[in-house]
């Protein structure tokens, strides 16, 4: 008998390496594997293809013995979270070892760079772009574009750089796709090296995941020969969010300060170290050796629109069924929330949900028919951002949120823009006042010297229209998304529960733009 | 971490670092995050001694290292429990547990606040070195702080 048991850090968080250890202390062999990513079942265990979870060290004699049938959630592969699925990039989830190079190209590894090494650099950005692939970060930005651009740039001494900061509260695809699948990300950064004319490759990974850092610096030290000449790097964040937008990131592999850069220079032309440099999400680059193995078209087939291809959403916060869920563009948030997620963990009713980050607009259940795709989120002031979906169930405090909002942004923020690195904390001062009702007149306001003084009182409405003011200037004034998009979480949840900032009658100036 | 190095035993270290990153591009990050591991911290003569060998001023390596939230420049000598605060472990009720895990830690524990783990599914979620614990109720935060201390 052999047991497969994911060694991903959701799992191990889950006690996984306990159970793995009371399987190996009873004479069973264990096999490591990548995550499933159906996260509400972890510790999972597999046998031959059937699934038990979660379980913990108690249950392992009954697995064993066979007598655990409570546990059993049949063959893993027809369950249907995964059956619903189409996993590109997430194909090898749950079904390889992680740093097993026979698994990997037991499984195709290494085909796509193959093909690129065939057809040249050339053919292989056209690849690129002709399959539509957008950056999966957030920007969504044609990476064939990206990619062509650095291509055609001078300079002998160019760079592609992985973001892997992925900073994002309800994330995880980046990580689940570095512990469980490095070398697809390293085959990806290898074509996309190939492709531009870059000798050199660094994965820029949050601080906040030791378990990837580890994995990929072993699987980098394993594929060195079949990557050679391109030579790979992992870099370690040191716990700043805003070092996850690019240049921020730059600034920071060059020893710095993660202060964001004013573009035009674009990155393309004048990167790290001034060098023309790629600089892609984990996603984006792990979408490359599908597209060079399968073809453009077969990756362009999938999706709609100007939305190709696959995104991986990630199941998050208060859902019953939390996890990875790859699939063509073009579900809706209701059916991920509801059908495929199962509603909330708590059992209470949905309230909110938090798509595409901390920077991502609170969308109302309403609009659940809303489909994920780039276009559909921007026409209804949200967006999609990296993919990450948090459910709120309804003892959550809009009004808490959006302070959280605010206060997120003033802890975080590089400190360059006086709209995010003040605005931030007026917001947070002003989110108080509005909790309060509004604020008197002080005492040194009404004294005879001031002259200038405003009216004195301010009404919870006067605070209201301040904050949106305040909001509009972030919005328009800020160099970067962090102080830019602060305003969608704060501003969704303002239109969409006046009632949790005190405000019984709609709002004129608060009605979609 | 070594608290108990001398002065110049503590220079030597760092120097060794320093040699060990010389060969790669924008050194500071990584030589910081090797200090910080082996001093808990990184002093103002260790930022004197980076920035000479970087050919920066102090401010800008103290510039540096305000920046970041990994790097400290006074010791921290109490076991840390980094607890994850950020919308998707608040939405599966972290805030709840705080008032009673501050009360527990005492002035014995640290209880650090981090966004986000990566572990959004599974929260409430918290990482003590490079252990991560997800699920977390009342009762287990208590139990890892117990640990801890």
């Amino acid at each position: 008998m052999i047991v497969r048991i994911a060694d991903d850090a959701a799992a191990i968080a889950c006690g996984a390496d306990r159970v793995a250890a009371e399987f190996a202390r009873l004479g069973i062999a264990v096999e490591r594997v990548s995550s499933w990513g159906m996260h509400w079942l972890e510790p999972l265990v597999e046998i031959d293809g059937k699934g038990f979870g979660p379980v913990s060290p108690a249950d392992v004699p009954a697995i064993i013995g066979m007598r655990a049938q409570h546990l059993s959630i049949g063959r893993i592969a027809e369950h249907p979270f995964i059956a619903a699925q189409q996993r590109l990039t997430f194909a090898r989830a749950g079904r390889t070892r992680p740093l097993s190079l026979d698994d990997y190209e037991a499984t195709g590894g290494w085909r796509g760079l193959r093909r690129a090494r065939e057809i040249g650099s050339a053919a292989t950005v056209e690849e690129v772009l002709a399959s539509g692939l957008r950056g999966r970060g957030g920007a969504g930005f044609p990476a064939g574009i990206k990619w062509r651009t650095v291509a055609g740039a001078k300079g002998g001494r160019k760079y592609v750089v992985c973001n892997a900061d992925e900073g994002d509260s309800g994330t995880f695809a980046d990580r689940a796709l570095m512990e469980g699948d490095p070398y697809c990300l390293i085959e990806g950064m290898a074509i996309a090296g190939h492709a531009v004319g870059a000798q050199r490759g660094y994965i820029y990974v949050r601080s906040e995941y030791p378990h990837a850092i580890a994995k990929l610096r072993a699987a980098i030290e394993a594929s060195r020969d079949i990557v050679a000449p391109f030579v790979l790097e992992v870099r370690e964040g040191a716990g700043a969010y805003v070092c996850g937008e690019e240049t921020s990131l730059l600034n920071s592999l060059e020893g710095k300060r993660g202060e964001v850069r004013a573009k035009p220079p674009l990155p393309a032309l004048e990167g790290l170290f001034g060098c023309p440099t790629v600089v892609n999400n984990v996603l984006t680059l792990a979408a490359v050796p599908f597209i060079l193995a399968e073809g453009a078209k077969t990756y362009a087939d999938y999706g709609f629109g100007r939305s190709r291809g696959t995104m991986p959403l990630q199941l998050a916060g208060n859902i019953r069924q939390g996890g990875l869920f790859e699939t063509a563009f073009g579900v809706t948030l209701g059916e991920l929330v509801n059908d495929i997620g199962g509603g909330t963990a708590s059992g209470r009713p949905v309230k909110a949900v938090q798509v595409g980050g901390p920077l991502g607009a609170y969308i109302h259940p309403d609009q659940f028919d809303l489909p994920i795709d780039y276009e559909s989120f921007a026409a209804a002031d949200g967006l999609i951002g990296h993919g990450g979906i948090v459910v709120f169930d309804d003892t959550a405090d809009m009004l808490a949120q959006a302070r959280f909002a605010m206060d997120f942004c003033a802890a975080e923020s590089c400190g360059k823009c006086t709209p995010c690195r003040i605005g931030a904390v007026r917001g947070r001062e002003t989110l108080d006042r509005i909790r309060a009702g509004g604020r008197h007149a002080q005492a040194l306001e009404e004294l005879p010297q001031m002259h200038n003084a405003r009216p004195r009182d301010r009404s919870l409405y006067d605070e209201v229209t301040l904050l949106t003011d305040l909001c509009e200037t972030m919005k328009d004034g800020s160099l970067c998304a962090l102080g830019g998009f602060t305003p969608y979480p704060v501003m969704s949840a303002l239109r969409h529960w006046p009632e949790d900032f005190g405000l019984t009658q709609p709002v004129p100036e608060l009605q979609e733009s | 971490m070594e608290s108990s190095l001398t002065a110049a035993e503590r220079a030597q270290r760092i120097e060794e670092i320093i040699a060990e990153h010389s060969s790669r591009e924008g050194p500071l990050l990584p030589i910081l995050h090797d200090v910080q591991q082996m001093l808990g911290f990184v002093d103002d003569d260790a930022k004197r001694q980076i920035a000479a060998a970087l050919n920066l001023s102090r401010a800008e390596v103290q510039g540096v290292v305000s920046f970041y939230h990994d790097f400290h420049d006074h010791p921290e000598p109490r076991p840390v429990i980094k607890l994850c605060r950020a919308e998707a472990c608040q939405a599966r009720g972290v805030e709840a547990l705080l008032e009673d895990a501050y009360r527990a830690a005492g002035k014995r524990v640290a209880i650090e606040t981090v966004y986000c783990l990566g572990l959004c599914s599974v929260g409430p979620a918290a990482m003590v070195g490079r252990e991560v614990h997800a699920r977390l109720d009342g009762e287990r935060l208590a139990a890892l702080i117990g640990e801890a201390a």
